[in-house]
């Protein structure tokens, strides 16, 4: 049980890992301001989320594992407001209002 | 190995992103610059083993300094007129002189005895007393008190010097300028959402510093934080700088930390001491009150200066 | 398990320093700020990881940085929400 445990935290956080690494590409790679805020914010929430989830299982304490599902919540919400509030500014700045 | 692979990038990064603050050629670059510098401090810290430190770096510098020095400079970004870089003698002695420092820290650095001196037995030693968990909050109010006295007090100052800089015709205003409101903007949302969670998390990062890493500084600056995220967002106004009840907050952690250290006069051995037996319930009252200080002193600093004009 | 995390904790880390590339070379604001808006958030996954291998406290210094994360892009759209009447 606890193998298989070990082994389901391994690939969260591998899989974590990945989408981390994907977000750093895109934002390196993709042609455009927006692209790049929709890659960032989308690649590292999930990325998080997975390895909050990976690391779930292996927290002691009922209290430290609400703290792992706070901290992923408040980076989605965090990080999605940032992302509005820069495509935002990007837009003003492109095409100033008249 | 794997700690190897970890500190390394850690380290080359704190150097790299030291120095592209220093050489960006754009003031926002800069600014950017100096934000990556912190969140990388955060982590080193934490790789040095001291998570005092880090939340410290994580919500100072990464939250509190951030903010201040990123509406600063995109607020007189288009403004600003570049200064003439210095003449090439006064670089090449500033350069000679930053270089005989390396050498002299590092050369102190590597002249350290084996094992370096510490007072951390004897702190450990004589924790009990304070009735604390937690070494570093113990050398705080307990050991080395006067020295987060005078440290507290420096806030205050701070918001004198912050508000000093109004005009005259807006003294008396609240503090900073004032910002659009947007009932259904994503700014908005945030600043709905996010204080009644946050105070929380500041109440309790203050607490936990009796026994954890935390404590009256990295909780009042979170509080903070929540404090000003409506003002940004135009939802309410901020009191006053004639508000007594503004000034109190501010003043009342020195003020209580003062009267605590007064006190000891009367009832134990000098000043700053605390009585056996009440040391934890003295340090408690000044965390909270000091807590409170911070929170409204650095929800004044980064709001700045009074700028409005009275209510239309 | 340790150091399968710590490892792990180390690519994240790594893959942030190498997007801090862009705090460098721009081209415009937003590309800045998005950089170091990944650090942020890099770093808290580090931190959990690092937390899970062995230093549970760190889970609160991830958790102020997830609550205060946000707040280098509320800064960033900060000086354009002044009404400048004087």
């Amino acid at each position: 049980m606890s193998m298989l445990i070990s082994l389901f935290s391994a690939a969260c956080v591998l899989a974590g890992v990945f989408f981390f690494i994907a977000g750093t590409l895109g934002l390196l790679r993709f042609g455009d301001t927006l692209s790049r805020v929709h890659a960032l914010t989308k690649a590292d929430n999930l990325g998080l989320g997975l390895i909050a989830l990976g690391l779930l299982p292996l927290v002691d304490g009922i209290a430290d594992a609400l703290k792992l599902v706070v901290i992923w919540a408040l980076v989605f919400l965090g990080g999605t407001t940032a992302a509005q509030l820069v495509a935002l500014a990007v837009r003003r700045e492109q095409d100033p209002p008249p | 190995m794997t700690a190897l692979l970890l500190d390394l990038p850690l380290a080359l990064g704190l150097f790299g992103a030291g120095a592209a603050t220093l050489l960006a050629r754009s003031l926002f670059g800069a600014v950017l610059g100096f934000i990556s510098t912190g969140l990388i401090a955060t982590l080193v810290w934490v790789r040095l083993e001291a998570p005092d430190v880090a939340l410290t770096e994580a919500v100072i510098g990464a939250a509190a300094t951030s903010v201040i020095i990123l509406y600063v400079a995109s607020r007189i970004g288009n403004r600003a007129t570049p200064p003439a870089p210095p003449p090439i003698a006064q670089r090449v002695l500033a350069g000679i002189l930053s270089a005989l420092l390396a050498v002299l820290l590092a050369h102190a650095l590597f002249s350290l005895p084996e094992p370096a001196p510490s007072l951390a037995a004897p702190v450990l030693d004589n924790i009990a007393p304070t009735g604390l968990g937690n070494p570093v909050t113990a050398v705080l109010m307990a050991h080395r008190a006067i020295d987060t006295l005078l440290e507290s007090a420096v806030l205050v100052f701070a918001v004198f010097a912050i508000w000093s800089m109004a005009p005259e015709r807006r003294w008396g205003r609240a503090p900073g300028p004032a910002f659009m409101a947007e009932a259904h903007g994503p700014l908005a949302f945030l600043a709905k959402v996010l204080p009644p969670i946050g105070i929380v998390i500041g109440v309790y990062i203050a607490w936990v510093g009796a026994d954890a890493p935390g404590g009256k500084f990295q909780g009042g600056a979170v509080l903070a934080a929540m404090w000003v995220l409506p003002w940004i967002a135009g939802l309410v106004a901020p009191p006053s700088i004639s508000d007594m009840r503004l000034r109190l907050a501010i003043a009342a952690g020195p003020l209580v930390f003062l009267m605590v250290g007064l006190m000891g006069f009367a009832v134990a051995e000098g000043f700053l001491a605390y009585p056996p037996g009440y040391a934890k319930t003295l340090i408690l009252l000044i965390e909270t009150a000091m807590t409170l200080s911070v929170a409204a002193a650095m929800a004044c600093m980064i709001a700045g200066p009074p700028e409005r004009r009275a209510r239309p | 398990m340790a150091e399968v995390l710590t490892g792990a904790a180390a690519l994240i880390i790594l893959s942030a320093l190498v997007g801090l590339v862009r705090v460098l070379r721009g081209p415009t604001r937003a590309d800045r700020l998005l950089a170091a808006q990944l650090l942020s958030t890099a770093g808290i996954g580090a931190l959990l990881l690092l937390a899970a291998a062995g230093a549970p406290e760190l889970i609160d210094v991830a958790l102020v940085l997830a609550l205060v994360g946000a707040f280098a892009s509320v800064a960033f759209v900060m000086a354009s929400r002044v009404i400048d009447r004087r």
